[in-house]
């Protein structure tokens, strides 16, 4: 008797956790698989017209400015191409910062502002020490100077 | 298993045979624990003391040196797994079915080790405990897989039906895994791309790499070692009456 | 050696908590692997044992 109810159980756990499964497969493909749009998508109207959803890329350099009330914070995020206007009132994770991805989530209110509930930084793939990444910018800037005094050449 | 013994001229199939295989295994479960926790020490080591800070994520990233090698196994356990069902089915070898059963437990616990640590990064790096981006939506089903997978081997009674079911499942699930590797890169996620892939450049400090590869070698290793142990003791259940175990008793 | 001070190291620059939280739940879950299998193996030694008597 004790077996065959263990057993059972085990077959209901194995059912839920199965159907759990699917119902998180099917929500995923539906919306979440795109986990965010990027500025050109919501631009040609391939994001939700209503209601929440995320937008991501790059915070635009010199974009980001924190608003006369203290509390809410402006910046742009452009995937290079287009850019959209973002607003948000709480705390920025550690990684935000102008140049680098974020990734918003809110609606566009009449004036085509994003207002956001949520903001995420989204970091890359690179780990390096602080001198190796100091080093790189470095010959970055080198070569830009270089190419640009041979231009003025 | 014994008539593909007594067909064989050479008797290259008999350590397919648990009978065999028992004691190889004892003998060889020491040695890759000792190489795991070398391995392990020795990548904790470069790990916390000598891998430098990171210019983006400064000490927070070193979670990396836990959370891929983790996650590197939850995927590479799997196909293991279903690579030993295929075998399983196909062969009708016993062997083969215990190995995929016994590699199950240890997948699980690195896929959940890969999510947990993941979390513990995703907080004060992205700012959020949990969203549910491809990556992580399929690196929880994999859990559920897992968890699906000996839910139904011990659901069934009989050995033989549980084996083969399960190894269905196991078989069917692997489909997962790709998906999981490539989400980052079909999908937008917040999760980041690969630092490591075969096609390019790692686009991480060598010392930082040679950590997370050698704390990867030393999960591999203890990996193998409890997998080893795992399957002796299958072998011990469903097959008491052998003598051989005498000897241990 | 990248540490200054033992402190400095425990600290982890701020990620005290997120860092020796997730290389403490990772050996956790490998020493309760260990210890179910060892618990396993008991099992069924005694099982045998006694089949044996």
């Amino acid at each position: 008797m004790k077996a065959r109810h263990k057993r059972l159980a085990m077959i209901v756990a194995g059912l839920v956790l199965i159907a759990a499964a699917a119902v998180l497969i099917t929500k995923s493909f539906r919306s979440n698989l795109v986990f965010f749009f990027t500025p050109t998508q919501v631009e040609k109207g391939e994001a939700p017209k209503s209601g929440n959803f995320r937008i991501g890329g790059l915070v635009e350099q010199g974009t980001l400015k924190r608003l006369p009330d203290g509390l809410r914070v402006q910046f742009k995020v452009t995937d290079t191409a287009k850019s959209m206007l973002v607003e948000y009132k709480g705390i920025l994770p550690d990684l935000f910062k102008e140049g680098k991805g974020v990734v918003a989530e809110g609606s566009l209110n009449q004036d085509g502002l994003f207002v956001a509930t949520q903001v995420l930084a989204k970091h890359d793939e690179n780990y390096m020490p602080p001198e190796a990444a100091a080093a790189i910018a470095k010959a970055q800037a080198n070569k830009t100077n270089t190419l640009s005094t041979e231009n003025n050449k | 298993m014994d008539i593909v013994k007594s067909k064989s001229g050479i008797n290259w199939l008999k350590y397919a045979s648990p009978k065999t295989f028992y004691p190889l295994a004892g003998q060889l479960i020491p040695w890759f624990s000792v190489g795991a926790a070398v391995l392990i020490v020795y990548g904790l080591y470069l790990g916390l003391l000598v891998a430098p800070t990171d210019f983006q994520q400064g000490e927070g990233y070193r979670i990396i040196f836990v959370h891929v090698p983790a996650a590197w196994f939850s995927m590479f356990l799997y196909l293991l797994m279903a690579g030993y069902a295929i075998l399983g089915l196909v062969l009708n070898a016993k062997l083969s079915h215990m190995m995929a059963k016994s590699i199950a437990p240890t997948g699980a616990m690195f896929t959940l080790v890969a999510l947990v640590t993941g979390s513990f990064w995703g907080k004060p790096m992205w700012g959020a405990w949990w969203v549910w981006d491809a990556r992580l939506t399929s690196e929880l089903i994999l859990l559920f897989l897992y968890i699906g997978y000996f839910s139904l081997q011990s659901a069934i009674d009989d050995t033989n039906r549980a084996d083969k079911a399960s190894a269905i499942l196991a078989i069917v699930g692997a489909v997962n895994v790709p998906i999981i590797y490539f989400s980052v890169k079909w999908w937008n996620t917040l999760h980041q791309g690969a630092s490591i892939s075969l096609t390019k450049a790692p686009a991480m400090a060598a010392i930082m790499l040679k950590g997370m590869l050698i704390m990867a070698l030393g999960f591999w290793l203890y990996s193998i070692a409890v997998i080893l142990a795992r399957v002796r003791c299958e072998i011990m259940e469903r097959d008491s009456k052998a003598a051989l175990f005498r000897q241990d008793i | 050696m990248q540490w200054h001070s033992f402190q400095e190291f425990i600290a982890m620059g701020g990620y005290g908590f997120y860092v020796w939280s997730s290389f403490g739940i990772t050996f956790l879950a490998m020493a309760i692997e260990l210890l179910a299998l060892k618990k396993r193996r008991q099992r069924i030694t005694n099982m045998l044992k006694q089949e044996t008597v």
